[in-house]
């Protein structure tokens, strides 16, 4: 019975292995989301020297791009995003727990 | 009977091809979910003391534009290590150990300039005990560093082991839990580059 449950659970681990094998992107896939990211990183570095962002809309800006480029790192680069709920969720309970902190003592000083 | 019979059989091969892999895998997530509040408490630090230079200098030491290009460089590595373990996954050990070795040499081209940038900073003045900023600055950037620097060992850890045919030794940490550090770090970076640099500028 014990050896039936891990046949079907082996197998079900193969399926999804399988599939996950099927939905990584593509080396060409890869070299198009460094061009992406790459391009990303040249808007970022020119944001400051807009004088047209000064103020509130450089930090959206900025931060929004930044976050843009570590979502895809983490998506498709580390493959969260075929990978199974339970290791999203072990990253994005830490995730939470340093955005949390950092808002929460930033307010604390009033540094925010 | 056959069930007992299958079962008893090599029980440790059993559990390291298909017990032990997922685990080792879970504890690198949660490792990174760790490392996430770890860098969190840092990038806090930072920004509660970036304007207490005490007289000392502070961000107008910053070069964008360097710090801009190993930013690049460490982005790219990500692709390269990406490739890395895409090869792997193809079985191709030559292509592997190449981008393994690219990403290695990535990873050296930014720890140099960091080093080199550390160098300036000490140079116009500002060291690790010149102000809180000067700390927090230097404790920050420096751990990541060392995290790179880490990688990179184990990046040359792996190439050494492809040379010697035991790249697919299932016992230690694989091409694939490297990758996902390695991934990591660039992230902390991505985010560093932002906060640190881009929005004090």
């Amino acid at each position: 019975m014990t050896t039936d449950v891990q046949e079907i659970e082996e197998a079900q681990d193969a399926h999804e292995d399988h599939r996950a094998d099927h939905s990584h992107p593509t080396p060409q896939q890869y070299w198009l989301i460094a061009l992406i990211l790459a391009i990303l990183t040249a808007i970022e570095v020119a944001v400051p020297s807009i004088s047209a962002f000064d103020g509130p809309p450089r930090v959206v800006l900025l931060l929004g791009l930044g976050a843009i480029k570590f979502a895809m790192v983490v998506a498709l680069f580390m493959h969260l995003k075929f990978e199974k709920p339970l290791y999203r969720n072990f990253f994005l309970i830490g995730l939470g727990g340093a955005i949390a902190m950092f808002i929460v003592v930033l307010l604390t000083f009033r540094a925010l | 009977m056959t069930d007992a019979t299958t079962t008893d059989l090599a029980p440790a091969e059993h559990s390291d091809h298909h017990d032990v892999k997922p685990i080792r895998k879970t504890a690198m997530w949660v490792f990174l979910g760790s490392e996430c509040v770890f860098f969190g408490a840092m990038i806090s630090t930072f920004l509660l003391y970036r304007n207490t230079t005490n007289g000392g200098p502070g961000t107008e030491l910053f070069n964008v534009p360097f710090t801009s290009a190993s930013s690049f460089v460490l982005l790219m590595s990500s692709l390269t290590m990406v490739l890395a373990h895409n090869a792997f996954e193809k079985n191709d050990l030559r292509q592997t150990r190449v981008w393994l070795i690219g990403t290695a040499l990535l990873g050296s081209t930014f720890l140099a300039g960091q080093i080199f940038e550390f160098t300036e900073f000490v140079h116009e003045g500002l060291t690790l005990s010149t102000s809180p900023f000067g700390s927090a600055f230097y404790m920050l950037t420096g751990f990541h560093g060392i995290h790179v620097a880490v990688g990179v060992m184990l990046l040359a850890a792996m190439a050494v082991l492809s040379f010697s045919g035991r790249l697919y030794d299932d016992r230690g940490l694989n091409v694939e839990l490297i990758g996902l550090y390695w991934h990591f770090v660039d992230i902390v970076w991505i985010v560093i580059f932002t906060v640190v640099y881009l929005l004090q500028v």
